[in-house]
């Protein structure tokens, strides 16, 4: 299939080859202008990069907060936060993190730019939606932070009953931010979902979508199914400390436990909402700049899929230790491991790929190899924390801390920073100063596992956690944590110097596919205009097929102000052009 | 593997503690040598397959069947035998045996209560023997609190309106720390306790003995003992300076206000009905979080007490 | 039709090819949705369902205090009005305006029926002091945990109630748009897909009828 007359023949298409050039003459940013064009657009890229500004911004809230609690914990007294103000700090960087950062970071952020122009569409399937939920992400983050000056929340992220049915601080506002921040997230989720099955171009098949769009998928499938539950449990919560209904709180009859099935019930799928979409932009990285097919491009897929429904049933092993029957916890035990099995599978595929390839190690390959190695030992601590009798001993310790950083900032985050990295230059049109890059990533990758290591032989040692005090042999580990901690810190300060410079005038103009991928995103003008494309594309190879000729991923059909693909087009008499 | 365990887990001190510690040591080896695998593959590949031109020719083969059903199988393997492991030690850590010596425990914030079969309340020190089972039957005043003791390696979450248990046997006399592990509010982290580990004749000599102000020991001085022990000072003071309640320092005597707006001056009445009843009469400025210690301190006890407030001056 | 963008109607946003295109998106989007709504009441079925199992006892003595005969006629009046919203998608799609909008004010009649008699059970409630959580001061029933069935009891029909306005408020809108002559058969995909959600919440109450009005 070396000639297009051959690709029209097979898909009955005319087809013609559309070179777009590397800069458009007004790019999606410039087409509409000004603030109220920004608030008020409903373009996916910019709902997108609004998304990514209000994240950046929270996780820097997030990580000063992170900051000043381990500050504290330099010495195992006061150091210079009282209690109440510590166990402050420590709810609203978890709460922070979890709802305004990890969950909607790379769906919200990344997703919306990116998932559009991957199935060849003009938006998303519902735009003004999509819009609609970024102003309810607002909403909720307003709610969150209202929370803080009303008196804070001290109830740890997991708001367990009875003590935040009881508690004196403003837990009903964070409730409701939390609340309010599911629908935003159930909207991103729908949207994703409807525009995968109804909005792909000719010839984007399910076999030949990026894998990234198959992990948002799998994401979407959570995001719909389990936010419900727990916007649900948090209704029941605030009913509980206003009417005082009695379902959860002992004191008026309730069942704490309850609590805390109906509370892991959304909040474990959604550690997979906060990991799937990671998935998806190591395995676009790895096939990049391995230039390589990806390998077992259906495990992969599939086992997001799996990891998805199988999330779904393993919330209990939270509760372990929670006063749950012993035979729901070997249940409950037995159906998290096998969650290990197509996590592993996704990373014996992605060190297959690069088995072979021709290994390219730019930043976000740099990126993609820190996840390897932060998120395996997630991955293997997990295993651990999963088996019953070891669980006893390091439940609720700094072990536990440790391995859901290494997960999700390890994991999610790291791979966040990796797409970032390799989809900078497509939504700003800039490069960035890749040496400062690789410079930040081994500063990132060096604090993280001062900090973090660091915890799990806390935790395994029987340090709890949450703890404001400490006994005193603990103090040199937490120090060297916090120094760690530090380490990060400049990590995340030097990212962030290097990419505003990259916007200013002395910026680096980068061409529209700088590391030669070959999904259509890369196949768009850069920065993309303002309906991603100037004619529908039409999809005839893998993404993963870097063997064959760019020019046999340039063919489309003419745009006609509508929608893209076109069924009647075949009957029209436009000529194809020969490649 | 001793030497991992010295380097990672605390001393174990309890029957089943060399259990979990296997499993931990065999998970923890088994997934390093995994890792270390993953981690040299993907080093090697990185220098060998370094790309040298941007024509470079890659594999096409995208999948292997095989492979896929090897790295799936294995790793099945693995974690059931792990599974099974890891459930038959939880049976043990979860069935105390039939002739396990009771205690019941009591959390509330802050603090832990022991209450032994005569009647005996230990503030803050769970006394047992060696070498003979000890079943927990634990229930919680107000919130969740954990039972967590990482030297025996278990931990129960304590549940308002429910009972929860733990067991285990010592193997070793000596003290080790209990933590509480289910956050429960502002003192979480100091809401801590001693377990104290008996040869059996001493620990029948301290049953014997426990329950009461020795003989020798002033009023005062046992109040102050009473004092560290029972958990008054993770919140009262006695040097002025304020914690989550008012600190002792020229408590006796002086005229409290208290949030309704009524007062009374501290006399011993008001501190006994303060300790039995802290709801009550909370002083203004001071949230109402203290529980109640009825059923815990004796009557001679809060005598005492009232002696050590009284000195505090 | 595309060679001409001129043919490709209005309603058609400009993201999509066609009218098909979109309604399939509408649809698909709205099943999801609909699938979120279930979950969302879901949590409050296994609430339902774990203090049921804890305490069947109670259910059946708390469910003495519901008044059948008003559930009942509540039951009917919705499956009644799910009837006539189906209707007005048939007569949008045969162009007959007129008729789409009789029935859709039929099934918003049918609606605030449905919200008075819910009102009159509320306030008998009340009346005797039934109310949800710490407020529960009725003596009636002698069971510790009475409090937590109308709890319950409260939570569900409160949260069906609430979509049972915001339910009249969507058709009230499409109502207004269909006096101004804004659906055919080419397009109607507010109608089917406000009808799709307003059978779910006629589906939702079918289960709740049984489950908290008739237990022996």
């Amino acid at each position: 299939m070396s000639t297009s007359s051959g690709i029209n023949a097979d898909l009955g298409l005319k087809l013609k080859r559309f070179v777009t050039p590397d800069h458009p003459e007004v790019n999606y940013a410039q087409a509409e202008k000004g603030i109220k064009a920004w608030l008020t657009t409903v373009d996916h890229k910019k709902i997108g990069l609004m998304y990514l500004g209000a994240i950046a911004f929270f996780f820097f809230i997030g990580g000063l907060l992170a900051l000043l609690l381990r500050a504290e914990l330099w010495t195992p007294a006061k150091t210079f936060l009282d209690a109440d103000a510590y166990n402050q700090v420590f709810t609203l960087h978890g709460a922070i993190m979890i709802f305004l950062v990890l969950v909607p970071s790379v769906p919200a952020a990344l997703g919306n730019f990116f998932l559009p122009i991957m199935v060849g569409a003009k938006d998303v399937a519902f735009p003004r939606l999509n819009l609609l939920s970024f102003y309810i992400y607002l909403a909720g983050a307003t709610f969150s932070l209202y929370s803080i000056v009303t008196g804070a929340v001290d109830t740890g992220w997991t708001f367990y009953t009875p003590y935040s049915a009881t508690t004196g601080t403003s837990v009903v506002s964070m409730t409701l931010g939390v609340f309010i921040l599911g629908f935003s997230s159930i909207l991103t989720g729908l949207n994703f979902i409807v525009t995968l099955h109804k909005l792909r171009v000719p010839g984007l098949t399910w076999g030949k979508l990026p894998l990234f769009c198959w992990s948002l998928y799998a994401t979407s499938v959570i995001q719909i199914l389990a936010t419900p539950v727990l916007a649900i449990t948090l209704m029941l919560l605030v009913m509980e400390r206003t009417l005082k209904i009695g379902i959860f709180d002992p004191a008026l009859g309730g069942d704490p436990v309850l609590y805390q099935h109906f509370f892991w019930f959304y909040s474990h799928p959604a550690v997979y909402i906060m990991i799937l979409p990671g998935f998806g932009i190591i395995s676009e990285i790895i096939a990049i700049f391995s230039k390589r097919r990806i390998f077992g491009y259906w495990f992969i897929a599939l086992s997001s899929m799996a990891i998805a429904l199988i999330g779904f049933l393993v919330w209990g092993h939270h509760m372990f230790v929670s006063g749950q029957s012993t035979l729901s916890s070997i249940v409950f035990s037995l159906i998290t491991f096998f969650v290990g099995i197509p996590t592993g599978i996704k990373i014996f595929n992605w060190v297959a790929t690069m088995y072979k390839g021709s290994i390219s190690m730019r930043t976000p390959m740099w990126y993609a190899m820190i996840f390897l190695f932060l998120f395996t030992i997630g991955g293997f601590t997990g295993v651990t924390l999963g088996t019953l009798s070891v669980d006893v001993h390091l439940h609720d310790t700094y072990y536990v801390v440790a391995h859901f950083h290494y997960v999700m900032m390890g994991g999610m985050l790291i791979a966040f920073l990796g797409g970032l990295h390799l989809w900078w230059p497509k939504m700003t049109g800039r490069m960035y100063n890749e040496r400062w890059a690789n410079i930040a990533a081994f500063l990132i990758f060096t604090g993280f596992n001062m900090t973090f290591f660091t915890q799990f032989i806390l935790g395994a040692k029987g340090m709890p956690r949450r703890y404001y005090n400490y006994i005193d042999q603990f103090q040199s580990l937490h120090q060297f944590s916090t120094v760690g901690t530090w380490v990060l810190a400049l990590g995340f300060t030097i990212i962030l110097i290097y990419l505003l410079q990259s916007l200013g005038k002395k910026g680096v103009i980068a061409s529209k596919n700088p590391w030669n991928g070959r999904s259509l995103e890369w196949l768009t003008t850069t920065p993309p205009v303002l309906e991603n494309f100037t004619y529908t594309p039409v999809v005839i190879h893998g993404p993963y097929d870097f063997h064959k000729p760019i020019a046999e991923f340039e063919y489309g059909i003419e745009s006609h102000g509508h929608g893209h693909h076109d069924a009647s087009v075949h009957h029209s008499n436009e000529e194809s052009v020969n490649a | 593997m001793d030497k991992l365990g010295s380097l990672f887990l605390p001393p174990a001190k309890s029957t089943n503690a060399a259990d979990v510690d296997a499993l931990f040591g065999f998970i923890s080896i088994t997934s390093v040598i995994i890792f270390v695998g993953i981690l040299i593959a993907t080093i090697a590949f990185i220098i060998i397959y370094k790309r040298k031109s941007d024509n470079d020719v890659t594999s096409l083969n995208d999948h292997n069947t095989t492979l896929e059903i090897v790295w799936s199988i294995i790793p099945v393997f693995l974690i059931v035998y792990v599974f099974y492991w890891g459930f038959t030690d939880y049976l043990k850590l979860n069935i105390p045996p039939a002739n396990a010596y009771e205690v019941q425990v009591i959390g509330q914030k802050w603090n832990w209560a022991f209450k032994y079969n005569n009647g005996y309340t230990s503030p803050n020190e769970l006394h047992v023997p060696k070498g003979r089972p000890v079943k927990l039957v634990m229930q919680s005043r107000d919130v969740l609190h954990s039972f967590y003791i990482p030297d025996f390696r278990i931990k129960h979450d304590v549940i308002p309106n429910r009972y929860t248990t733990v067991w285990f046997e010592a193997i070793e006399s000596g003290e080790s720390v209990i933590f509480c592990t289910e956050y429960c509010g502002t003192s979480h982290s100091d809401m801590l306790a001693k377990v104290i580990v008996h040869e059996e004749e001493d620990f029948q000599k301290w049953l014997k003995e426990s329950g009461g102000r020795p003989a020798d020991m002033p009023l005062a001085d046992y109040g102050k003992m009473l004092y560290t022990k029972s958990g008054c000072q993770t919140c009262h003071s006695t040097d002025g300076s304020k914690l989550v309640g008012p600190s002792y320092k020229g408590l006796f005597g002086s005229k409290k206000t208290f949030t309704d707006g009524s007062s009374l001056v501290a006399d011993e009445t008001y501190i006994k009905s303060s300790i039995l009843n802290p709801s009550e009469h909370v002083v203004a400025g001071f949230a109402p979080v203290m529980p109640t210690y009825q059923g815990i301190l004796s009557n001679d006890d809060i005598d005492a007490i009232i002696e050590f407030i009284k000195e505090q001056k | 039709m595309s060679h001409n963008s001129s043919a490709v109607q209005s309603h058609v946003a400009h993201h999509f090819v066609d009218s098909e295109q979109q309604f399939d998106a509408a649809k698909f989007g709205m099943w999801i949705f609909l699938v979120t709504e279930i979950l969302f009441f879901g949590g409050l079925f296994a609430a339902y369902i774990i203090y049921r199992a804890w305490y069947p006892d109670l259910y059946t003595m708390a469910s003495t205090q519901l008044d059948t005969t008003m559930g009942a006629i509540n039951t009917g009046v919705l499956i009644f009005s799910s009837l006539t919203m189906a209707l007005s998608i048939w007569a949008a799609q045969h162009n007959d305006k007129k008729k789409t909008g009789i029935f859709l004010l039929v099934t918003i009649a049918c609606a605030f029926a449905f919200m008075v008699i819910k009102y009159f059970e509320y306030t008998h409630k009340f009346h005797l002091g039934i109310f949800p959580g710490e407020a529960y001061t009725f003596t009636g029933i002698d069971h510790p945990k009475a409090h937590i069935f109308f709890s319950i009891y409260y939570m569900m029909t409160g949260l069906h109630g609430i979509h049972v306005i915001i339910g009249i408020g969507l058709i009230f809108w499409l109502w207004m748009k269909n006096n101004k002559g804004s659906f055919n058969s080419a397009y109607y995909t507010p109608i089917e897909i406000v009808g799709l959600y307003w059978h779910l919440v006629d589906i939702i109450w079918i289960f709740l009828f049984p489950l908290l009005y008739l237990i022996d």
